[in-house]
């Protein structure tokens, strides 16, 4: 499985984000490596199809699909809780089902 | 970082508000407190705490509280953050205050305002009394330990300094036009 963090750092919660990847991942057992990948400028956020910060693809997938019309750029993501509250981050369950979608049989 | 420091004045503005009026600080003389919050339509954190700040608001209304919302994002990068979306976003979430579009961005400039959001809490004589970050937890409004504008906005009705008068903001960074 291929797990790719990405971030910008002028968004404060990068390292609670990767933090919550890594503790998800042991949850579930799976030891992949993390590619951590710092998105620095506007050309890199452009050339990475980066809508914000943190991203998360597991196997290339985003964990949160963004929308057609998403931009691309150095921002701050916005993510949702189930109860629909808008956060900087993404959830536990967001990022396990994404986790668990990929581990199962294609 | 803040051109304010702890105990000096607040610098005006002349705004355009979403109600298509123009606001200054001196529209607001006869509030006890004045909250001027650095804002936007866009960041994560603005939305995660913005339920607070309008809470906050509603509780401090009739105890002379006022908050003035700035957004002084460059649209051209952000459309969300542009005049017609703030009227929109203000309109659904019912805003009890003030939204004013800093176009020339030279009002987050004067105060040195860097983040979305950022209060700088003024007292009866207008002289800052708290800067920073609304609290300790933007992700979850039941997990908050420290209310630092709550407690700020207590002990200066109370007529005494904030125990807490500075913490880091928290939040997007300001939209600079290039």
């Amino acid at each position: 499985m291929k797990v790719e963090f990405l971030f910008w750092k002028g968004c404060p919660s990068h390292d609670v984000a990767l933090e919550r990847l890594r503790q998800v991942m042991a949850e579930e057992g799976i030891n992949s490596p993390v590619e951590i990948v710092e998105i620095e400028t506007e050309e890199g956020a452009m050339a990475a199809h980066f809508v914000g910060s943190p991203t998360i693809r597991i196997d290339g997938q985003d964990i949160d699909p963004p929308d057609e019309e998403a931009i691309y750029g150095l921002t701050c993501r916005v993510y949702h809780h189930e109860d629909g509250r808008a956060t900087p981050l993404p959830t536990h369950n967001l990022i396990r089902q994404a986790l668990l979608a990929a581990c199962e049989p294609g | 970082m803040a051109n304010l420091a702890i105990g000096d004045k607040a610098i005006d503005f002349s705004l355009l508000g979403v109600d298509d009026k123009t606001h200054a600080l001196a529209e607001y003389a006869g509030s006890d407190l004045l909250a001027v919050i650095f804002y936007c339509n866009h960041c994560p954190y603005v939305l995660a705490w913005e339920d607070r700040l309008i809470e906050a608001q509603r509780d401090y209304a009739d105890r002379g509280v006022q908050f003035i919302l700035i957004n002084s994002n460059d649209p051209n990068r952000y459309t969300v953050d542009d005049f017609p979306h703030m009227k929109t976003h203000a309109q659904e979430k019912g805003f009890p205050f003030p939204y004013l579009f800093d176009e020339s961005q030279e009002i987050a400039r004067a105060y040195g305002a860097g983040y979305t959001p950022e209060i700088f809490l003024f007292d009866s004589d207008r002289r800052l009394g708290y800067h920073g970050a609304p609290d300790d937890n933007y992700d979850e409004p039941g997990a908050v330990k420290r209310t630092y504008l709550r407690d700020a906005l207590d002990a200066l009705l109370a007529g005494k300094s904030p125990a807490v008068a500075q913490t880091p903001p928290v939040g997007c960074t300001i939209k600079w036009r290039r």
